[in-house]
């Protein structure tokens, strides 16, 4: 089908799509917010938003606390999900591992991590781990879940195929176990994502000194409305951001498979 | 169901399957001609094999199969015709008796019905998976990319398994069989999945393979007429034994309808259906 693969008005129209509601949306609340439809000192106007973002972007501010959530974000994600992934990998390959370690870490799974905050306050104060701690253990059980979920359903047709064509046992993990895992990591990898920044937030809100959640938590003091509503703005963004990223990875590590394809 | 799975992973054999425990197979000295020095000759002598204890699958078995012959195994569901296979390849180990290979070190390959194919590797990159580890990687491609041609897919090189046809994706599995150069091939009804057009023209295309290449060819099928067509030679297999081994002396090419590959179809359909209890 030649007509999908060159540029038409219809793709770009296809395009923007998706951005036509967020659009209408702020031009709607603007308008609302203007004709003073809508008290603004409860829920200012897009405008108003954007030029708070502005100041505190000019001040800094902004890009700081930016900064500093981002970073635990990352961390907190890469301690979380790296020893996820690990122990996945070790409980699926190794029923001694599995054996040792699965009963616990479900048990474990069923608290609410959020739960723990009065306890990690009281461990750690409201300092850099504790912010790690929470969103290493959020992050932690959907990565190690999908992981283990991903290698047991590898099919194990392709691996007897791969033991008669004699391939050793490091081979058989990076041709036939690991590629064939991946669609699950990736699906464990969205929910972390996901769960890195609610843990965060909540984290923020309750006990920080700097970040985005500390940022609109300051706010709130002062009825600064705009620096809330901004905050607000910037996960729904960052969100869409991770997202995105994630999509991106998928399409180029799964490009096998159908499902994942681009259009 | 997660144990199953767990315990295939533990099974990981670290050995090359394809040479598979000396104290099976021992290569005794039966001398035996084969057509173009490539096949394998096979010898089962007192074969058995039960699982669990059970009734054996596979009940004192004795056959000799000379290199590049081709072998069509017939049998009803469960018969023991596919253990007899595994066993043969060295994927399970008999519980008595032995089967001895004799002809050289040619890698031994077994084709499924499913073509298992690696669903994340090109086209050319599954074909490779038959070729031993190591060597430079432009003469793997080279060969591979050969063998691709040999099934008529070369155009198809680069493609993913997800965009081919079923009858395509068990001809890339044939070409990943062959590219080793195997001195024995067993086909595990390999064209069960197959509509009724594309299997005379995989048929065709074993057989033209077969013998250009002069391997032993071993071929477990539940379709009498697919045996008769392509085999030297039929055994059907009953309750883990040979009741019958009927040789097919109708020369080379052979024409569909033949009015004696028919009246041999007909005289083991009745043999497997008078073993009906």
């Amino acid at each position: 089908m030649p007509a999908l693969a060159l540029p038409s008005p219809g793709a770009a129209a296809r395009r923007l799509a998706p951005w036509l509601l967020p659009a209408a949306i702020l031009v709607g609340w603007q308008i609302a917010g203007s004709a003073g439809l809508v008290s603004t000192r409860l829920m200012p106007a897009p405008l108003d938003v954007a030029a708070a973002g502005w100041r505190l972007a000019e001040t800094g501010e902004l890009w700081t606390n930016l900064g500093v959530s981002f970073l635990r974000a990352a961390s907190g994600f890469l301690i979380g999900g790296g020893i996820g992934f690990a122990l996945g990998l070790a409980n699926g390959l190794s029923r001694l591992s599995d054996s040792l370690t699965d009963t616990t870490v479900q048990m474990i799974r069923n608290i609410p991590h959020l739960s723990l905050i009065p306890l990690v306050i009281l461990w750690f104060g409201i300092g850099e781990e504790a912010k790690l701690f929470l969103v290493a253990l959020g992050v932690f059980f959907p990565i190690y879940a999908n992981t283990l979920h991903g290698i047991r359903s590898v099919d194990p047709q392709l691996v007897e195929m791969g033991r008669i064509y004699g391939m050793s046992r490091p081979e058989l993990f990076w041709r036939v176990v690991l590629p064939g895992a991946l669609p699950s990591i990736f699906v464990g990898l969205r929910y972390a994502l996901g769960i890195m920044w609610l843990t965060l937030i909540v984290a923020e809100t309750i006990s920080a000194s700097s970040g985005l959640g500390y940022m609109a938590m300051q706010a709130r003091e002062f009825m600064l409305v705009d620096v809330v509503v901004l905050a607000i703005l910037i996960y729904a963004l960052l969100g869409k951001v991770a997202d995105l990223a994630t999509r991106r990875l998928e399409r180029t590590c799964l490009a096998w498979n159908p499902a994942y394809r681009s259009a | 169901m997660i144990a199953s799975t767990l315990r295939r992973f533990e099974g990981f054999a670290p050995a090359t399957p394809a040479r598979p425990r000396r104290e099976i197979i021992d290569r005794e000295a039966v001398r035996e001609t084969a057509r173009n020095g490539a096949g394998l000759g096979l010898t089962l002598r007192g074969l058995s094999k039960s699982f669990d204890g059970d009734r054996p699958v596979i009940d004192g078995l004795d056959l000799h199969i000379p290199a590049g012959q081709f072998v069509a195994v017939v049998g009803r569901s469960g018969c023991g015709k596919s253990t007899l296979l595994r066993l043969i390849l060295g994927l399970e180990t008999p519980s008595a008796g032995r089967v001895a290979v004799e002809g050289g070190e040619a890698p031994r390959r077994i084709m499924f019905q499913e073509p298992r194919l690696l669903p994340w590797a090109r086209v050319l990159d599954n074909v490779a998976v038959g070729l031993s580890r190591g060597g430079p990687a432009a003469e793997r491609r080279e060969r591979a990319a050969a063998a691709l041609k040999e099934v008529g897919l070369a155009e198809k090189a680069g493609q993913w398994p997800a965009t081919l046809s079923g009858g395509q994706r068990q001809r890339v599995a044939l070409a990943r069989a062959l590219v080793s150069g195997p001195g024995l091939l067993a086909l595990d009804e390999p064209l069960g999945a197959l509509d009724a057009l594309t299997r005379i023209d995989m048929q065709a295309m074993i057989e033209r393979i077969w013998r250009a290449q002069g391997f032993t060819a071993l071929l477990v099928t539940h379709d009498v007429a697919e045996a008769v067509a392509l085999a030297d030679r039929i055994l059907v297999v009953e309750a883990g034994r040979i009741a019958l081994d009927v040789p097919v002396a109708v020369p080379r090419p052979r024409r569909r309808g033949d009015p004696e590959l028919a009246a041999l179809e007909g005289r083991i359909l009745d043999h497997l259906l008078d073993g009906r209890t």
